[in-house]
């Protein structure tokens, strides 16, 4: 193997590694019980947990959906509207937090009819932060779920349609339990997109400690205060993140 | 025929660089061939009559209802693709299930339904095997299986035993075979194998390049192809000429035939009725000219010479002949060919 390619790769793998490594190292040990046991670390994992997971949920809801038109639906555009769905991918969260306020706060367009209708104002609230996940993980569910779908002989569906299945059975009964595995992946990606989410939840959700401030905003305010409180949410973070990754594990890692 | 139209229909689907447009009615019972080269238009028609291609023209009634608009899973169809295409999450049961499930049988009546039709095609102990578990020729009856549990009209089978070694393709074939016989519905079959056509099908329709070309029982469109496409499946020389009784004129040659007719015929002979000569020979064989051989190559037990001349036609021989007569290309040889087995019928 020529050098040339060697030592970059393995500078790239210590620079990936090497922070992870000081996390574990400057870690305080000693305390990590007491510190784990914290009421605030205990609130901000619980409401990262809680809010990523129901935004999963809501990406899945209408994520499924949007994917199967763009790999089956033969709706005009279909390409712009691909482009369109990852946008959010490329977009600086924070861009996407404020966005978000545009449109849903109390003077925005849909936020006001929001507030008109229901008295209900969105942002800064523990539902904004789902949106605001949402919104970010979105498009790591489509783009999943649209690969797994157009790996699908779409002839599968043809002779579920011959059997006399119609087209919400085909879907329901065929052509997603071919696909589970793809939106298994989806996701587990997603979840874990919306776990780590910083830039959108802070400007859309705000940082209020049990309602808004999830792990990754706590870290981010710990850090100013009490820079071991930020290395054990940190931990606790990872420790979530290789969680999944050992769960994908047998899909992603292997098929590389 | 005596037996009632099941399907009656006229298939159109045109497509910028294709254009299919065939009749097709089939009997109740019956099993119809449509037969063809590749690109012939056969898959497409059998599409259409599923309701998988989308006709633009052209009709399709069942039991005398038109069911041309309706979509796929409203037509009382079955169908066997070519390489079955199982549902690979469902068992070898739930396969079958899948049709009577959506046809409004409960969990249960669907279960007991499937087992029994995986019983008629002797597979009742591989019920709860994925289909990748089963073998080429099982995953074949289980389609078949499948298709058949909705109690389907018309059944539609996609070169049922194409995806099939041919060792397997023989058992199959004869089991096939004896599930058409039991079916009471119109069954079209595609095939590009002849033999698999004569030996399934009641009735053969052949078609080439969206049309129909050629249709009757196989025995018949076997004795008397009436295109080179037909001509080279059942593997006879084909030709169109003039007759004047027993004398028929072709391109630059004149035979004598077994059958005497007056005008435009078609003549047929097989490749086995020709006779080679290294001189001329002896006596006066009535079809008799000299040829200039264009190509040898082995076909099965004997040795196919495809000759060029007057005449385009394809001799068997033994080995042993193509040794003896010195047989190599752009060599020439006298052909004689025997009357009583050159056949003309009207063209």
């Amino acid at each position: 193997m020529p050098w040339v390619l060697t030592v970059p790769a393995a500078l790239a793998l210590v620079f990936l590694l090497l922070p992870l490594a000081g996390l574990l190292v400057r870690a305080p040990w000693s305390t990590m019980g007491e510190r784990l046991a914290e009421p605030r670390v205990l609130e901000a994992l619980r409401l990262s947990l809680v809010t990523a997971t129901l935004a999963t949920a809501f990406c899945l809801l209408l994520g499924v959906p949007l994917a199967w038109v763009l790999a089956r639906g033969d709706v005009p555009g279909r390409r712009l509207v691909r482009a369109l769905v990852t946008v959010p991918l490329v977009l600086p969260p924070v861009v996407g937090g404020v966005a978000l306020l545009l449109v849903l706060g109390r003077n925005g367009p849909v936020g006001r009819l929001l507030y008109e209708v229901s008295g209900f104002s969105l942002p800064f609230t523990t539902a904004a932060v789902v949106v605001a996940e949402a919104f970010v993980a979105l498009p790591f569910l489509v783009i999943s779920v649209e690969g797994a779908l157009k790996t699908v002989d779409p002839r599968f569906e043809e002779a579920a349609a011959t059997l006399g299945a119609s087209r919400l059975r085909v879907f329901t009964r065929v052509t997603l339990p071919m696909v589970a595995p793809g939106v298994v992946a989806g996701a587990v990606l997603c979840w874990a997109r919306a776990l780590g989410e910083f830039g959108a939840t802070i400007t859309f959700a705000g940082n209020f400690p049990g309602r808004t401030q999830t792990m990754p905003l706590a870290v981010y305010l710990a850090l100013e205060t009490d820079p071991e409180a930020a290395i054990v949410l940190s931990l606790v973070l990872l420790a979530v993140s290789v969680g999944v990754l050992a769960g994908l594990r047998g899909r992603w890692a292997g098929a590389s | 025929m005596g037996r009632r139209v099941v399907i009656e229909s006229r298939l159109v689907v045109g497509r910028p660089a294709f254009r299919l447009d065939i009749g097709l009615d089939v009997a109740a019972g019956e099993v119809v061939a449509l037969l063809g080269p590749n690109g012939a238009g056969k898959t497409t028609a059998l599409r259409a009559l599923a309701g998988l291609v989308p006709m633009t023209g052209g009709h399709i009634r069942l039991d005398g209802e038109a069911i041309h608009d309706l979509p796929a899973e409203r037509r009382p169809i079955g169908m066997v693709f070519q390489d079955y295409l199982l549902f690979p999450h469902l068992s070898a049961l739930d396969n079958v299930a899948f049709g009577p499930r959506c046809h409004g049988a409960s969990r249960k009546e669907g279960r007991r339904i499937a087992r029994e039709w995986l019983e008629r095609v002797g597979l009742a102990e591989h019920a709860s095997a994925r289909p990748g578990e089963l073998s080429g020729g099982q995953a074949q009856r289980v389609a078949l299986a499948r298709a058949l549990a909705v109690r389907p009209r018309l059944l539609l089978l996609d070169e049922p035993l194409a995806a099939l070694d041919a060792h397997t393709r023989l058992d199959v074939r004869a089991r096939l075979r004896r599930h058409l016989d039991d079916f009471d519905g119109a069954a079209v079959l595609v095939t590009h194998d002849p033999l698999e056509a004569m030996v399934l099908a009641d009735r053969l329709v052949v078609v080439e390049g969206g049309v129909v070309v050629q249709q009757g029982p196989p025995s018949a469109v076997a004795r008397h192809p009436r295109t080179g496409y037909v001509a080279r499946l059942v593997g006879l020389n084909l030709y169109r000429g003039v007759a004047d009784g027993h004398v028929v004129r072709l391109e630059g040659i004149t035979l004598n035939t077994a059958d005497a007719h007056a005008g435009p015929v078609f003549v047929a002979f097989p490749p086995s009725a020709v006779a080679l000569y290294r001189h001329r020979p002896d006596g006066t064989p009535r079809n008799l000219w000299e040829a200039t051989i264009g190509g040898v190559e082995r076909h099965g037990d004997s040795v196919r010479v495809l000759l060029t001349g007057p005449l385009d036609a394809s001799a068997d021989v033994t080995s042993a002949a193509v040794a003896e007569l010195d047989l190599r290309p752009g060599g020439r040889v006298w052909a004689a060919l025997k009357a009583t087995e050159t056949h003309a019928y009207p063209a």
